[in-house]
């Protein structure tokens, strides 16, 4: 019977590596390297030839200094939004409210940005930064809120609130705030001193990258080295555990909504700061709900969302070469970036499932809160 | 004549990843109608061998053998198809859905059995009857007792048609009488031909239920032998390879200060059922207090009205000198109140986290645990290893999760880490549930000892034993009352069965 069989032999390979490793590099990785592998089948059978497409996906994102600086600026917000959203998860709140939380920074931040006038620029872009992170966690704390104490579910209300506040910024971007000359659907033009700096001309690369990895490694040392990232993984692995420890369930909820939210609107801030200077109603492409998937990706570890943030950066700005130059349509991306995320899940479930049976049926619960 | 065998194990080894070898070598032989009990201490190796046969987990080396036939087991799936169940200590039953529902459920279609809902009740409490089991088809599974939820894990591993029903510690989370009713049971279908496999830890169990006994140490089977070759100390000593003493020496402390002080507690649950009624109790320093009585009687929410876990509707509750009444469960903490919790798995462990973790749980503010200001993982990693050690926690290493603990070997975490906080007071639900004897007999010294030391113990169990053997007094509790209270002498013991069947005899007033 059982002989020599060892099923499950390649997720003993994976857990060979310490948990932080794999979460942040070896599972994204393997998901990516099975993904295109995939993809390449895929592509063969619509008629394209893989090799081409990916050479071309690869001088999409590797191929001169200014394609690469693309993908870093279209990982930023990524980063930032992923990173946020891991904190929310690991709290066991579904924050799928990151587009909103996003626009909410974005709208405060470019407000502060047009009226701020005076200040030397480091403390101009840091109240802008200010700005973004607390529209954005403001944002999200009203679903924390509603959770706590209405028990509200938060998946229905952050998406309630995501169209709330498109719409809502929609309304400001042509009434109240809309730009002076009143043309377009759009704000005026933040102030110079509230820029960030060029670093690399003639790109546009900016220190926004910088800051999203600063960001994601604050997230990290706060989740898995202080007491309260401590409190609040406790409160999303198990809630009645929490309470039992003496920590303040409803709190912890509250404080990582608050930091979800904040790294949202900080991506807010830093996509108006760094790259349009002001806001108008289609500024986000959908970076609030591919952030749920880098997040994912990456295990809900923030660390890890430095690599998928930067492989879905990657994913989304070389699709848009392929599609001129192999003329591969960019549907196919969706496709792409959705297998990566099956898979991903997959491997992790599996990979937790050898460790241990007893885990496995636990993970699939879906996470709960007590008050 | 003699019976055909059932089931043959040859040779299974299983090393985990990370290099625990859990099973080393391990033959065991299983006759047709005959009750097995499978003995060893906490991580000897049960669970992962009957997991192995149960195909959850895959064996390195080794061969079943199933009626004189070589099988290959990979699955559950595969293991009913051979006619094997297996009862897990932790339920696996979907509380909002039906006994019918949950017993049926990945059998059929779901569409095939809408339609005939009915005609399955029926025929599953024909089923149940025809082997002696009553159960109520149509109940949710939500309200049902422990012993019922248990008895409709049994009911669906048999409606699959299987004839060899393994059973992990069962016994653990059943009352006296559901236990006894679980044994009538299981002679029952012994004697219809069925196979049982059981495991457990209480030796008293063992002499009354089993044909046959084996006895794992350290993963290696040590023997297997008839129940009339055998008694509970000759086991205990397989088991441990020492002697191990079932009573425990007290010395008498002198009862100090009044630690935990509840006056007229009263609790009313969500359906205005009253679950505590005008409770008053007194446990000093220096005292173990014993709290008796069948489960389900209002001894969880007293324990968790004494943690700060349930708000009382009314009453009062000091830790020394401070009014406690409706503070939160840190004020509780900080007031030197420890818990061991009645549900490992639902409070008290994360078990997704590495053993490291769950020994720092509530201290993760202390200062020894930080440096400034984030938390110092060398000194968590230090502080576990030594409880590890003391608490003889058997793990590969501290960075394990908690989860691939045995279970017995999780208990110990929890004991652990709260005898070690020192507590005024140590709400002690249950302690040794899982444990086999020698830990049992171990963290019976440390409660001993913690009361020496002039903590307050409020020692919550429906052991008796338990509670005789350590106890300085008596309370039994019925319907959510203190309904008697007495020492621990033996000669109260009657006094006490009574009580706890709700009873109150005259002589016992009188005496
Ligand atoms: N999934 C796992 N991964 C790694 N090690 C494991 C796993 N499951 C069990 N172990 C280890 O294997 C050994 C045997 O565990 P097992 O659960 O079989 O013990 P047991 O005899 O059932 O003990 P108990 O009486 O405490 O339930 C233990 O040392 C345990 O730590
Ligand atoms: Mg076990």
């Amino acid at each position: 019977m059982t002989a020599k069989t060892k099923p499950f032999s390649f997720f003993r390979l994976i857990n060979f590596f310490p948990p932080m490793l794999q979460q942040a590099i070896i599972l994204p990785l393997l998901a990516l390297a099975l993904t295109l592998l995939i993809s390449a089948v895929l592509l063969v059978i619509t008629g394209y030839n893989p090799v081409t497409a990916y050479r071309y996906m690869w001088e999409g994102v590797f191929g001169n200094s200014r394609v690469f600086t693309e993908v870093l600026l279209k990982s930023t917000p990524l980063i930032l939004v992923g990173t946020g959203i891991a904190v929310a998860f690991r709290c066991g709140v579904w924050n799928i409210g990151a587009e909103g939380q996003f626009y909410a920074g974005a709208v405060l931040a470019t407000w502060v940005g047009i009226h701020l006038a005076g200040l030397p620029p480091f403390l101009t872009i840091s109240v802008v930064f200010l700005a973004g992170f607390i529209g954005g966690g403001a944002w999200a704390v009203i679903p924390g809120w509603l959770k706590v104490r209405l028990k509200v579910n938060e998946v229905v209300s952050t998406i309630m609130l995501n169209y709330i506040m498109i719409g809502l910024t929609s309304f400001l971007v042509t009434g109240p705030m809309q730009e002076a000359k009143k043309v377009f659907p759009q704000t005026d033009e933040i102030v110079v001193a509230a820029r960030l700096p060029n670093i690399l001309p003639p790109t546009r690369l900016n220190i926004g990258f910088l800051i999203a990895v600063l960001v994601a490694i604050i997230a990290a040392i706060i989740l898995f080295r202080t007491p309260l990232g401590y409190a609040i993984r406790t409160v999303g692995q198990n809630p009645e555990t929490a309470r039992y420890a003496g920590m303040k369930v409803n709190q912890s909820i509250i404080i990582a909504m608050l930091l979800s939210g904040g790294a949202a609107g900080l991506a807010g801030a830093i996509e108006v700061s760094g790259l349009t200077w002001r806001m108008f109603a289609t500024i986000s492409p959908g970076y609030g709900f591919d952030g749920i998937a880098v997040a994912l990706l990456a295990s809900n570890n923030p660390l890890g969302t430095i690599l998928s943030g930067f492989l879905f950066g990657a994913l989304r700005a070389s699709s848009e070469l392929m599609q001129m130059n192999a003329r591969i349509p960019s549907v196919l991306f969706k496709i792409i970036q959705g297998l990566a995320i099956a898979f991903i899940i997959a491997f992790s479930l599996l990979s937790r499932k050898v460790a241990s049976e007893k885990i496995a049926d636990r993970a699939e619960a879906v996470p709960t809160t007590g008050s | 004549m003699e019976a055909s065998t059932r089931l043959q194990l040859i040779g299974i080894s299983k090393t985990f990843p990370g290099g625990v070898q859990a099973n080393k070598d391990i033959s065991l032989t299983v006759k047709r109608g005959e009750i097995h009990c499978l003995l060893g201490e906490n991580g000897a190796g049960k669970s992962t061998l009957m997991s192995i046969l149960y195909g959850e987990y895959h064996a390195d080396s080794g061969e079943i053998w199933l009626d004189g036939q070589k099988a290959t087991i990979n699955t559950p799936k595969g293991a009913i198809s051979h006619g094997i169940g297996m009862v897990h200590q932790h339920f696996m039953l979907v509380p909002t859905l039906s006994v019918a529902e949950n017993i049926i459920m990945g059998m059929r279609p779901l569409a095939s059995f809408l339609w005939y809902m009915k005609d399955i009740e029926k025929d599953i409490a024909e089923f149940a009857a025809k082997r002696g089991m009553k159960i109520n088809p149509s109940a949710l599974v939500s309200t049902l007792s422990v012993g019922e939820q248990q008895r409709v894990e049994i009911i669906k591993a048999l409606y699959r048609g299987v004839d060899l029903l393994i059973l992990d510690e069962p016994t653990a989370v059943l009352t006296p009488q559901e236990t006894r009713d679980l044994f009538e049971t299981l002679r029952n279908l012994a004697k219809q031909g069925f196979s049982i496999i059981l495991i457990t830890h209480k030796m008293n169990e063992v002499m009354e239920v089993a044909d046959r006994v084996s006895v794992l140490r350290d993963g290696r089977m040590i023997d297997t032998l008839p129940i009339s070759e055998v008694t509970p100390s000759s086991l205990a000593r397989m088991m441990v390879g020492r002697e191990v003493s079932f009573n425990q020496e007290k010395n008498d402390t002198p009862c100090g200060e009044p630690i935990l002080k509840v006056e007229d507690l009263t609790l009313i649950g969500e359906k205005g059922r009253p679950l505590l009624k005008n409770i008053s109790l007194k446990v000093c320093s220096g005292e173990i207090v014993g709290v008796a009585g069948v489960d389900g009687n209002g001894q969880s929410q007293l324990a968790f009205c004494v943690t700060g876990l349930m708000k009382p509707t009314s009453g009062r509750i000091w830790i020394e000198k401070n009014d406690l009444t409706g503070k939160s469960p840190l004020e509780f903490l900080k007031a030197g109140v420890g818990h061991i919790p009645e549900d490992r798995h639902a409070m008290g462990l994360v078990l997704e986290d590495p053993v490291a973790y769950n020994f720092l749980l509530q201290r993760y503010r202390d200062n020894y645990f930080k440096w400034f200001g984030f938390l110092n993982i060398k000194t968590i990693f230090e502080h576990a290893r030594r409880l590890v050690k003391v608490f003889d926690v058997r793990t590969s290493s501290v960075k394990t999760p908690a989860a691939n603990l045995s279970g017995g070997n999780q208990q110990k975490i929890i004991v652990g880490r709260e005898i070690d906080r020192n507590p005024r007071l140590l709400v002690a639900v249950q302690p040794t549930r899982g444990l086999d004897i020698g830990a049992t007999e171990y963290i019976h010294k440390q409660l001993i000892q913690q009361r020496e030391r002039g903590a307050a113990i409020l020692l919550i169990s429906t052991e008796l034993e338990e509670i005789m053997a350590l106890s300085d007094r008596i309370l039994v509790m019925f319907e959510g009352r203190i309904i008697g209270e007495t020492d621990s002498d033996r000669a109260n013991i009657d006094k006490i069965g009574l009580w706890m069947a709700g009873m109150q005899p005259e002589e016992a007033k009188q005496t």
